[in-house]
């Protein structure tokens, strides 16, 4: 039976509350752990405790004698499997063979070296303790400065100078423009190694179907299709024998944006054992062996004329790359390189990057993936000049913005921006916060002898991610629509969500095309066995692309639907309108739930139509979109103490089209969070000899709900022509405008010491000796 | 050796041979089939794995399923009366309080706490108590928006 059209109204920019939430409030949503299969075994890893060692031998025999212990595998099993890949390329790139577990040598302290099976989880525990490996410690090293200092120990023999490749990128006359610059300055900034910490850790349920020659592998993970494809080819698995399913996915944040060894290697067991595996990363190893994210040491200069037009960038920037690139790890800092101006009409630009092999977790994508660490530093330096020249950094800021009548901009570093309006964010922002009242407050609070600060960033951002010849996978993003025999619809993106709400928003959007209500659509992901190939949901792409892909594919089935009303109304003059073909001489209608039954029931077909009411759509954007906004921070130091009070917080951001504001708010405050626990509490801090010191939530501080302030958020629009919705993407946008925001704040708090920069995490200790010492 | 206990769990009695070491949440994920508490760092520190017990917010990754024994346990799943949310679900739902979802049974379980204590929190009291619950996604504000928009239903 064909349900009624009751829909009315857009729901395109509508505060919406989420289809998918009920199954999460509930506790019913089925994550990797959730997953039961009779037989099923669990899996747990031996990881090397030293960041560098050779394996002289592996005993297993005692962990084998352990009842309920069905096998176990060591590096010598899986030396055929083959390496976790590096989906990037640069001119010149080291690539170390990264086997799925270490074979004669570890490289980094929680490195995979053998594998327990058993009957339960506990027993594997135990059983793992009872491998005797026979280590030969060797010299590590874990800081990147010091691994490219002559005479420092090679993390891979056969590169003793620990460069993992050399970038280079210029545009225009940078020698120039410095030679003749009025004000030149320099600063070194970096942004440091940090832990992504899904509250979720990663996990793989594996399952060979033996008769089939199948292997199903569910997996938390951002990018199934991808997973899939690469997966198989280490196993030597056809692809289409392997199906992945990426279930409900407790965040990702990048961490989850790779093909990891222990992927493969559950794969591998399960075939080995023809029983279920699971494994489950404890919160230790997600630390350890889960990608980490920036790691940057940049050198900084900028060259300006004195009415302070910026006229030249310059950067050194030394990337930790750890022991092994991930799937992206060599990419991150060429981001950093493509956003280097940030939103300023700057031609003349010089970057070097240097990735560095150290001992230690492999860096990859982390919430931003390089334009946290291009915004901090451009957002960094804008404001040393600003106090270099004495004038006020809202002013430099507006003097230098590309204005909006030059977009489509082409930038020094090759990119075309799409759209831009970068006053209305900024300006709105100093409103909001009140900027020339709060000045006032901050002489008073200073001639009292306060330490306040005013911190702003004004942060531009590359999103959909991407077209393809710029991104090592395709670019594209895939839809299914399918509008079933009932009329209700089914959505299959080869976006794979994890939190961001596209069960919704993608819903919101079809129901307005279709003129069905949201109830009647829903929207399906992450298995590759439903859904045509997809990409994945990383560098906020998923409902600019995966979204306008749903788009398109709805176009073509409207021109289906219309081609039907236009024969069962017997009119060649139709309209699709609010769910009804209406024919425009009778005024006559079908709803669209009666073109579906009849597409289906096929009686009756219009001229060249096949049956069905079901379109795919593949979609290629034409370019990356740019959002951008300003942060403003208040902040207050403590002189006692050093610790920082967040006073305001002020967000102003501009993603395109909103769809659903409620998401929008929520991405912001979530991508805030993150970038105050860079800017204040969080650092991946290994100790000399390569172990990580902070490797629990104990030492590593996810900032808790005591720690992040309110923040006063709200939205400009400027849509992209880059796709027909005009949205543009918006989930690191949070993440990228923050950081700045907040150093330059306390930085303009402590500089009546004269301190002009600080380095994050600005911890209390840090702050403490700043006041106590004067300048940084 | 494995010990006898008999535990109440969202009103049912649950009975069952446990080793001594297994943790209340593998008691109530593996061998209840309760998946709505998480695990997410089994250190006490996330609070994902947060559930009641004798009406008081606990972390079962840090209790071992004897030391239950005899008691009464509540997870997210008998939060919901015969079929109806309680108010602090639909508070979830309605203001947004969740985006992935992994710290959310946890987190309601905490906030249903606070409320027990206080139905009336201010902002500031919302963030202590519920501290004890990481959140990597929403950076808390929604979930303040749902815990205050719960009390004031629960209190109207």
């Amino acid at each position: 039976m064909a349900s009624t059209v009751t829909k009315t109204e857009t729901l395109f920019g509508k505060r919406m509350k989420r289809k998918e939430d009920p199954r999460l409030i509930t506790g019913t949503a089925t994550y990797v752990d959730d997953i039961q299969m009779p037989g099923m075994h669990h899996a747990v890893i031996l990881r090397s405790p030293y960041a560098a060692a050779r394996i002289r031998s592996i005993d297993t025999k005692r962990a084998l004698e352990l009842p309920g212990v069905a096998a176990v595998f060591t590096g010598a099993d899986v030396k055929d499997v083959g390496p976790v890949p590096c989906g990037a390329s640069l001119p010149g790139l080291r690539v170390p063979h990264h086997h799925v577990l270490a074979q004669d040598r570890t490289y980094f302290v929680g490195h995979p070296v053998a594998v327990v099976v058993a009957a339960d989880r506990y027993i594997a525990r135990d059983a793992v303790d009872r491998i005797e490996v026979d280590w030969e410690p060797l010299d590590a090293v874990a800081d990147p400065e010091k691994a490219l200092e002559a005479g420092a120990p090679a993390v891979h023999p056969q590169w003793p100078d620990n460069k993992a490749f050399d970038y280079h990128q210029e545009h225009g006359e940078v020698d120039k423009v410095f030679a003749e610059a009025d004000v030149v300055v320099k600063q070194r900034i970096t942004s440091q190694r940090l832990i992504p910490c899904a509250m979720e850790t990663r996990g793989v349920v594996a399952e060979w179907r033996s008769g089939e020659k199948a292997l199903t592998i569910y997996t938390s993970t951002q990018i199934p299709h991808l997973m899939r494809s690469l997966v198989a080819g280490m196993l030597g698995i056809p692809e289409n024998k392997l199906r992945a399913v990426a279930p409900e996915v407790g965040g990702g944040f990048g961490s989850k944006l790779n093909v990891y060894a222990e992927e493969a290697l559950m794969g591998f067991v399960a075939m080995k054992i023809g029983k279920p595996v699971k494994w489950i990363e404890s919160r230790r190893e997600n630390m350890l062996a889960t990608t980490h994210g920036r790691g940057h040491v940049d050198y900084y200069e900028i060259a300006a004329k004195k009415d302070g037009t910026i006229v030249g960038i310059k950067l050194k920037l030394i990337q930790d790359v750890g022991s092994y690139h991930q799937l992206l790890t060599p990419a991150i800092p060429t981001l950093s390189v493509l956003m280097m101006p940030g939103v300023y009409r700057c031609q003349n630009i010089r970057a070097d990057i240097v990735g560095v092999f150290t001992n230690c977790v492999p860096t990859d994508a982390y919430r931003g993936a390089g334009r946290p660490e291009a915004m901090h530093g451009i957002e960094r330096m804008v404001d040393i000049l600003a106090a270099e020249m004495k004038m006020d950094p809202a002013e430099l800021r507006l003097k230098n913005f590309i204005q909006p009548e030059e977009f489509p901009y082409a930038t020094a570093t090759g990119l075309t921006y799409d759209s831009g309006d970068y006053d209305k964010p900024l300006k709105k922002a100093l409103e909001i916060a009140g900027y020339a009242k709060l000045r006032e407050e901050q002489r008073a609070a200073r001639s009292a002898g306060r330490l306040m600060g005013i911190g702003l960033s004004t942060y531009g951002e590359i999103c959909a991610i991407g077209p393809s010849p710029a991104t090592p996978a395709g670019g594209w993003e895939s839809a299914t629509v399918r509008i079933e025999p009932s009329g209700k619809v089914t959505v299959h993106t080869g976006c794979s969500p994890h939190g961001q709400g596209e069960e919704t928003t993608f819903a919101q959007i079809a129901a307005d095309e279709l003129g069905v209500d949201i109830e009647d659509v829903i929207v399906l992901h992450g298995d590759t066995a439903i859904v045509q190939y997809g990409i994945g949901t990383f560098g906020s792409r998923g409902t600019a692309i995966g979204g306008t892909a749903m788009y398109f594919a709805i176009q073509e089935l409207k021109a289906k639907i219309k081609r039907f009303g236009a024969m069962m109304l017997g009119c060649d003059e139709v309209r699709f309108e609010d769910g009804r073909c209406v024919c425009g001489k009778t005024g006559k209608s079908v709803t669209i739930q009666e073109i579906a039954a009849a597409s289906y029931r096929a009686m009756k077909l219009p001229p060249n139509t096949e049956p069905g009411m079901v379109a795919t759509y593949f979609w290629e954007p034409p370019n990356f979109t740019f959002p951008f906004g300003a942060h403003i921070v208040v902040t207050e130091v403590d002189k006692e103490t050093g610790d920082i009070a967040v006073k305001r917080y002020v967000a102003v951001d501009d993603c395109g089209k909103i769809i659903n504001p409620l998401i929008v708010a929520g991405q912001i405050h979530g991508g805030v969070a993150q970038g105050l626990g860079q800017a204040l509490y969080e650092e991946a801090v290994y100790d000399d000899s390569g172990q990580l010191m902070t490797g629990e939530f104990m030492d590593y501080c996810v900032p808790k709900s005591t720690m992040v302030p309110w923040i006063e958020d709200s939205n400009t629009e400027t849509p992209t022509p880059v796709n027909p919705l005009g949205i543009k993407g918006v989930g690191e946008a949070g993440t990228i405008g923050c950081s700045p925001a907040v150093v330059n704040s306390v930085v303009d708090a402590l500089s009546p010491l004269g301190v002009r920069h600080i380095d994050m995490p600005m911890t209390p200790e840090k702050i403490w000796k700043l006041v106590r010492g004067g300048a940084a | 050796m494995k010990r006898s206990i008999t535990l109440q769990i969202n009103g049912k009695t649950h009975t069952g041979e446990v080793e001594p070491r297994l943790l209340l949440i593998h008691y109530l994920r593996e061998v209840a089939g309760l998946t709505g508490p998480h695990i997410g760092c089994e250190t006490s520190l996330c609070g994902a794995c947060t559930v009641t017990v004798d009406g008081k917010a606990v972390k079962s990754c840090a209790m071992f399923a004897v030391q239950a024994d005899g008691r009464d346990v509540v997870t997210i799943e008998g939060l919901a009366s015969n079929g109806d949310l309680h108010p602090l679900q639909t508070a979830f739902w309605e203001e947004h309080g969740a985006q992935c979802g992994y710290c959310t049974p946890g987190m309601i379980m905490a906030s249903k706490q606070l409320l027990d204590r206080n139905p009336h929190p201010d902002e500031d009291e919302i963030r202590h108590g519920i501290k004890g619950n990481l959140c990597r996604c929403t950076g808390y504000q929604h979930i303040v928006n749902a815990v205050k928009s719960a009390a004031a239903k629960m209190g109207a």
